[in-house]
């Protein structure tokens, strides 16, 4: 359980929506993100926080992105 | 028309909010807790956890300590919470523009319009909870029901995440049997008066002749005994409606008690001044001074006089607070907490019944102005009296924009 805050390359799109490019994780590899499936507003009870989520595919894989008033975490899996 | 009304309370609010950001401590007991140090040390809130213990809101935090060790005291973060209950209330806004909140964490939604787009009060409430859980993270009771007052009597019922309906088939079942301190408005002295009168529940009340009631109450006799048949009629207040400003106050419990008049001196201009700047910002002027004092024993009483003509000048206040202080108070007891509040208010502009012996009111009003421009634009400290800085640790408190919370009245 956790959560770690990631740097992100986003896109602002002029309508207001925002798209995320890729994060940076802990070890600085760069995840590019190929899909945002969902975007809603949500809790992360397992990482501890609330706010904008980006249900994001990364190489297949599934993934929570928050953007908590511009901090942006991932939850972390143990 | 048949209303229905939603009363959501966030459980345990500021405690879920702090576990919610905090994973790792929310199987253990939580509260919530003011600065010990400013000794503001009570508990404002707990978890499910701490409950079960029998730590109870209000109480200081080394007796919650002392009831479970192990206690997790987290310190509180206001900004946190009023970000949590704005979010709460645009989800509300997604259902009724009717929405009054009462307090931070509860509020009154008149949904009898929805009925039809969102479902009735039931299917809504559950909703309403879902969505909590969902996009907040926190758990609300809901109570349903046609009137504010079974509103929430009924959201109290069953915590957390729940729904509870009282409808005009079940009301005497449930609200009925219940003790009648639980009515919203009957407090100690109130709930002492009925039970002297054999009234214990809810339903003894409502069953009362109300002549009876109003000569032991006067008019609140009536207004309960409404409320206990459910007939009270006052609608939700819509959300952009504002509130007219009764009285302006300021309290602080000191950061030591307070053992002489000097003392009691400093805490008093430092409060009259914030009520001073809060009337002046509001366009406002006071009638009436009022002050509350509370003992280290927690023994408290108010006193209230009139001044000579309406004012918002600090000193004015400050020196009827303390005349009424001398008059009212002999260090019995060393005195923990104090507060100074304007009421009777009169717009500032209004015209006044000048004074024949007394100065110049006109150049002292323009000297507090100058003074508040001061502090706009260089901060609290930049001017203030010579008094102040006789005890610093007394004194280092800005009560006009240290406080966050206002205190809200069903009666607006």
């Amino acid at each position: 359980m956790g959560k770690v805050f990631v740097e992100v390359i986003a896109r602002h799109n002029a309508d207001g929506s925002v798209r995320p490019l890729s994060l940076k994780w802990e070890d600085d590899r760069v995840f590019e993100i190929d899909m945002v499936t969902d975007v809603r507003q949500a809790a992360s009870l397992k990482g501890g926080g609330v706010g904008m989520r980006y249900t994001c595919k990364i190489s297949g894989k599934q993934v929570y992105l928050f953007d908590d008033e511009g901090r942006w975490f991932v939850e972390k899996r143990k | 028309m048949n209303r229905t009304i939603l009363h959501v309370d966030l459980n345990n609010f500021y405690a879920s909010v702090e576990c919610l950001y905090r994973p790792e401590i929310r199987d253990v007991p939580v509260v919530v807790g003011g600065d010990v140090e400013a000794r503001h040390g009570i508990v404002l809130a707990k978890n499910y956890h701490a409950k079960q213990l029998g730590v109870k809101t209000g109480e200081a935090i080394w007796q919650a300590k002392q009831k479970c060790p192990g206690l997790v005291v987290v310190p509180t973060d206001f900004k946190k919470y009023l970000r949590f209950s704005r979010m709460a209330r645009e989800i509300y806004a997604d259902y009724t523009d009717q929405i009054e909140a009462f307090g931070i964490d509860e509020a009154w939604l008149d949904v009898s319009g929805s009925k039809y787009i969102s479902g009735d009060g039931h299917v809504l409430a559950d909703t309403i909870r879902r969505r909590m859980v969902n996009e907040l993270g926190i758990t609300a009771s809901v109570g349903v029901s046609w009137n504010k007052i079974f509103a929430k009597l009924g959201s109290d019922m069953k915590k957390p995440n729940a729904t509870t309906v009282i409808n005009k088939y079940n009301y005497k079942d449930l609200v009925w049997p219940l003790a009648v301190g639980e009515l919203l408005y009957v407090g100690r002295s109130t709930k002492r008066k009925l039970e002297n009168r054999a009234i214990f529940t809810i339903g003894d009340l409502a069953k009362r002749d109300i002549k009876d009631l109003k000569l032991l109450l006067g008019v609140w006799g009536e207004t309960l005994w409404q409320f206990a048949n459910g007939l009270d009629s006052a609608p939700v207040r819509q959300s952009r409606e504002e509130s007219i400003i009764k009285s302006v106050g300021n309290s602080t419990t000191t950061a030591r008690d307070l053992v002489n008049n000097q003392d009691v001196k400093l805490i008093i201009y430092v409060l009259a001044e914030s009520v001073a700047a809060r009337l002046r910002q509001h366009g406002l002027k006071c009638t009436t001074v009022t002050i509350s004092i509370r003992s280290n024993e927690l023994f408290s009483f108010e006193r209230q006089s009139k001044l000579i003509t309406p004012s918002f000048i600090s000193s004015d206040i400050a020196l009827k607070a303390m005349e009424l202080f001398k008059a009212n108070y002999f260090w019995d007891k060393p005195i923990r907490s104090l507060g100074v509040r304007g009421a009777d208010l009169v717009t500032a502009d209004n015209h006044i019944q000048l004074d024949l012996f007394n100065g110049n009111q006109v150049g002292r009003e323009n000297l507090e102005r100058a003074i508040d421009s001061l502090r706009n634009r260089f901060g609290a400290c930049c001017i203030q009296r010579g008094a102040m800085i006789l005890d610093r640790r007394l004194t280092g408190f800005n009560p006009k924009d240290d406080h966050v919370i206002h205190p809200v009245s069903l009666f607006r």
